[in-house]
């Protein structure tokens, strides 16, 4: 447990993993090991506030998910992003970059 | 969108748990196998590997309980298990349970049960359009007012009404009523109803639409209208006709008249008097038809109208009077009755009417019971605050009891969110249990309440609305007492750390003081709260029984008191009816058992009265005095048992053309100054309206007696005999007394007068009745403050009981070491009782402060005694010190049972 969730700044969790179900349908697992590659293993995401993640985004509908087979022909359940999780990154993304330039002028402003 | 497909999503886990939970652990497992895998291609063994993975991502069995217990569902579901072991919990603990639903229920129904009297009779609007622009108009100053008031509330002549109806500017509308009793006779059996008399425009004034049929308009009420037809009540609509729509225009007969129903009010509408409902109402002008002699609407000496107004919008009170003080002395100049005592002549030309907000309605009952009803209210809340602290004593006592439950439960990992949820759960269960029942029982007790109000045959009648707000707010009070005094330790055993509460719990070798301190503050206010009732319970007893015991002059036993409606429908001229009730008299004394029998026109006690100024013959009519009047024909003194303490009672001689006579009381003579044998001397009476003035002998003097109520002191009293009344009433009044059951006399008198004829009414009730039917204040004050004073004391001693029976089993050791080491049984004892005396004295004597100060409040009500009686405080604290040494003394025995070595091995 050297990294925390809530290291991660609150409420980002959510985007990041649907940027990450933006490139292709992913079960948990994979989710997990992609946003630690992804993040130069900066996240490393305990499993349980993971999946209390992907509970939070089905009920929202921004994702859904379906048991298929894995490459290694083991069954597990796929999170895909819908058309409004998709809608929802687009803004998140956005508002994301307008805070991050925020804050960073005040940072650098002496 | 997202809403739905939560509440889907979690109802699905809800209903489909099994399934849902199954593909969480699937998935889980997954997750945990594929991490593994990961490790194990790095070269770690598969246990290695498992074990790392759960290093990095957590248990797997608490992620599947937090990925659980995120939904909104899983709430319900806990709360669900909360409300089960909250059931079995209070199940199991059932005395507790038992105490702590009572002391509610009883805090709150008490509480809204009176508010809810209070409302109906005190705060609430007339159920009228726009009630606060009605006032009631009244003349502003009484004296000299002459002639007979039939109202209980200042009332107006006819002429008065006609004339100020007619030719004012000053009400956007005006209406006049009389509130009487009809005969109801369908099919010649004689039922009384509750009347109404009211001007034409009182149903369009007030704004209240008929729910069917019409209601009567200014056209239908003009001098020689007849009996124009009713309008009914709803509640007699539903009762009498069985609400059936035809009841419209068919036929009722109202003292032997037959008449139509015109319509319906609606079921709120009551009339405008507060305590009584109405069945029919007639337009004033059918009191000619409706009486068949004496009708008042020519009588300039009867006060019976009440008139109320209603302001034009935006006009205050103020601008009314005023208005009305222009057109008072054209009013009264106009409608000065011939018959009015030259004295008061010049009173009448000077009387001004006057506005007074009636949007209320008026009340005989409101004036009657407000102090009593007030302190009723301050009563049920004292019980309130009673049933709040021994509320909070045994919250107190069981959390505190159940320190090491909650010690254990979190040692095994329970989140103290999850415990106090418990805690909470089993308060809010109580105060929905406690609540209900407080509901239940508020209803009951505001009945049980307008049932006792009410005498047989003139029932209350009273708008009852479930108090709402008030019952939210004991409910709230109380809930607040439990989740307070429940979550207080629970938050405190949470804090403390399992091994903590472990060593709290086990029993010191001298007792804790943790939390007792509150406990202790809870009972001393407990019993100087039950104390303050227990004063007023007594107060109000003996209130009572001075009451009963008063001399009133009277014997009130074996009188059996009857109304005969005479010559309302058998026709006696007045010349005739002396005889005829002398003669109907006489046959009533020849009944077995009778002992006399005699007519009286003023019932003692029964609120009847009238007065007038007297003097002696000869003397200075300023030295006179105001003495009460009453006509009664010879046998009454027998019949009353009062004394004849000198002269003669009336008898046969006495008639219309002889001289007229007088029988005064002992305080008449005493106050005019005629020494202690009057009889023979003379007095005058000032000029009725109906009557000269005149000169009586004193033929007889009487012992004092009451007259108006058990209250008032003895006044000067002349009797006059009825048989020197040249227009006797068609009614008459008779007092019998017998030496024989009184259901006995009753039917003999009943068959005698079906004999004499089958048109005379009667009706009987006994002289006793009848006088404590006067004292129902009085009656209901003691019999309530009596319920809520015996049980404030119970749960007074039960929290006693509670805290006692705690000191003792937490001293367990300390006496049993005690013993050990030599101490007598009586020595434990004392020391208990100490303990006990250490609660009681301070409870006691911050009573009987509170009381001497609170009881002020009751002053007007008792009678014979002071707020601050010093017996009543001293058999208060007597009585309630008995008990609660007596809720002590069984802790105090147990302790004396301890067994040393029992007590000091049990560790």
């Amino acid at each position: 447990m050297a990294e925390k969730s809530s290291d991660l700044v609150q409420g980002t969790l959510d985007m990041l993993i649907l940027k990450t179900l933006a490139l292709e349908p992913m079960h948990g697992y994979g989710i997990a090991v992609r946003l630690e590659q992804m993040s130069k293993g900066v996240f490393r995401l305990n499993a349980g506030s993971l999946f209390v993640a992907f509970q939070r985004l089905q009920r929202d509908g921004l994702i859904r998910s379906e048991w298929k087979a894995t490459e290694n022909s083991r069954r597990a359940k796929y999170y895909v992003l819908t058309e409004q999780g998709r809608k929802r990154l687009g803004s998140e993304k956005r508002e994301w970059g307008r805070q991050v330039a925020a804050i960073a002028r005040i940072l650098e402003a002496s | 969108m997202s809403l739905l497909r939560s509440i889907a999503s979690g109802l699905r886990s809800l209903f489909r748990k099994e399934r849902v939970s199954q593909e969480l652990d699937e998935e889980l497992n997954g997750f945990l196998e594929m991490a593994a895998l990961e490790k194990m291609k790095q070269g770690m063994s598969r246990k290695d590997a498992l074990r790392a993975v759960r290093l990095e991502r957590g248990n797997l069995e608490v992620t599947k309980e937090v990925v659980r217990s995120a939904g909104w569902e899983s709430f319900l579901e806990a709360s669900w298990r909360d409300l089960r072991l909250a059931i079995r919990l209070l199940g199991r603990s059932r005395v507790f349970t038992i105490v702590a639903v009572l002391s509610l229920a009883l805090g709150i129904g008490a509480n809204t049960a009176i508010f809810q009297l209070i409302d109906a009779v005190r705060l609430r609007s007339l159920p009228v359009k726009e009630p606060s622009q009605l006032v009631t108009v009244q003349v502003a100053d009484r004296t000299g007012i002459r002639g007979h008031q039939t109202s209980a509330y200042p009332a107006l002549t006819n002429a008065i009404w006609e004339n100020l109806r007619d030719n004012q500017d000053v009400f956007s509308g005006l209406l006049a009523w009389d509130s009487n009793g009809f005969g109801l006779n369908p099919g010649g059996d004689f039922r009384p109803a509750q009347g109404l008399f009211v001007s034409g425009d009182f149903f369009r004034v007030l704004g209240v639409r008929p729910v069917m049929g019409r209601v009567f308009a200014a056209a239908d009420d003009r001098r020689g209208c007849g009996l124009p037809g009713a309008v009914v009540s709803y509640a007699f609509w539903q009762r009498e006709l069985g609400g059936d729509p035809s009841a419209v225009g068919s036929k009722l007969t109202l003292n032997d008249h037959p008449t139509e129903i015109i319509g319906v009010t609606p079921p709120g509408f009551f009339g405008l008097e507060v305590g009584r409902s109405y069945d029919v109402a007639v337009p004033i002008c059918s009191q000619a038809v409706l009486w068949s002699e004496g009708h008042w609407l020519d009588e300039g000496t009867v006060w019976w109208l009440n008139v109320v107004g209603r302001l034009k919008p935006g006009a205050t009170l103020e601008q009314a009077n005023a208005q009305l003080a222009v057109i008072s002395s054209r009013i009264f100049q106009a409608t000065l009755p011939s018959n009015y005592p030259a004295e008061n002549v010049k009173d009448y030309l000077k009387f001004k009417l006057t506005t007074v907000p009636a949007g209320n309605g008026v009340s005989w009952l409101r004036d009657q019971y407000s102090d009593a009803l007030s302190l009723l209210l301050g009563t049920a809340f004292l019980v309130l605050l009673i049933a709040c602290a021994n509320l909070a004593n045994l919250m107190l006592a069981r959390a505190t009891a159940r320190e090491q439950e909650f010690a254990v439960r979190l040692a095994i990992g329970a989140p103290r969110s999850r415990l106090i949820r418990q805690l909470m759960t089993e308060s809010f269960l109580l105060a929905l249990i406690g609540g209900a029942l407080g509901l239940a029982l508020a209803q009951i007790l505001s009945q049980f309440l307008v049932a006792s109000l009410g005498t047989q045959g003139d029932p209350l009648f009273l708008d009852l609305k479930p108090a709402w707000r008030l019952l939210a707010f004991t409910l709230g009070v109380t809930t607040l007492t439990c989740f307070l005094f429940g979550l207080a330790p629970g938050f405190r055993a949470s804090r403390l750390s399992p091994s903590e509460a472990f060593r709290t719990n086990s029993r010191n070798v001298t007792s804790g003081r943790t939390q007792f301190g509150l406990r202790q503050i809870l009972v001393v206010s407990q019993v100087a709260l039950s104390l303050v009732l227990v004063v007023g319970a007594l107060l109000f007893s003996s209130s009572l029984r001075n009451l009963l015991a008063v001399d009133a002059g009277f014997l009130q036993k074996g009188v059996l008191i009857t109304d005969l409606d005479l010559f309302r429908r058998l026709n006696v001229p007045y010349a005739g009816r002396v005889a005829f009730k002398h003669d109907l008299l006489d046959k009533i004394r020849s009944l077995p058992g009778v002992v006399s029998a005699a007519e009286v026109s003023m019932l003692p006690l029964s609120g009847g009265s009238t007065s007038n100024l007297v003097w002696i013959e000869g003397a200075d009519r300023t030295s006179g005095l105001e003495s009460r009047f009453n006509w009664v024909s010879d046998g009454y003194f027998k019949a009353m048992g009062v004394p004849l303490l000198a002269g003669r009672d009336f008898n046969d001689r006495d008639s219309v053309s002889s001289p007229k006579v007088a029988i005064v009381n002992r305080t008449f003579a005493h106050n005019l100054g005629l020494g202690a044998n009057p009889v023979g001397r003379t007095f005058r009476r000032q000029a009725t309206p109906s009557e000269p003035e005149q000169t009586f002998e004193i033929v007889g003097l009487v012992e004092d007696t009451k007259y108006l109520s058990l209250r008032e002191e003895f006044s000067p009293i002349a009797f006059l005999s009825a048989a020197q009344d040249a227009q006797p009433d068609p009614s008459a009044q008779v007092v019998i007394r017998s030496t024989g059951p009184m259901s006995e006399t009753v039917s003999n008198v009943r068959s005698l007068v079906s004999q004499v004829s089958p048109l005379i009414t009667i009706d009987f009730r006994p002289f006793e009745t009848a006088v404590l039917d006067g004292l129902i204040r009085e009656r209901l004050m003691a019999k309530l403050s009596g319920f809520f004073g015996l049980l404030a004391s119970l749960i007074a001693a039960l929290g006693l009981y509670g805290v006692m029976s705690y000191l003792v089993a937490r001293r367990t050791n300390e006496i049993g070491i005690r013993m050990a080491l030599g101490a007598q049984r009586h020595d434990v004892l004392s020391l208990v009782l100490r303990n006990c005396a250490l609660l009681l004295a301070p409870g006691l004597v911050l009573g009987a402060v509170l009381s001497a100060a609170v009881a002020q409040a009751a002053r007007a009500i008792l009678f014979g005694l002071k707020p601050t009686d010093p017996r009543v405080l001293v058999a208060a604290i007597v009585g309630l010190g008995l008990l609660a040494l007596l809720a002590c003394l069984l802790p105090a025995r147990r302790a004396t049972r301890i067994d040393p070595i029992v007590a000091l091995r049990y560790e």
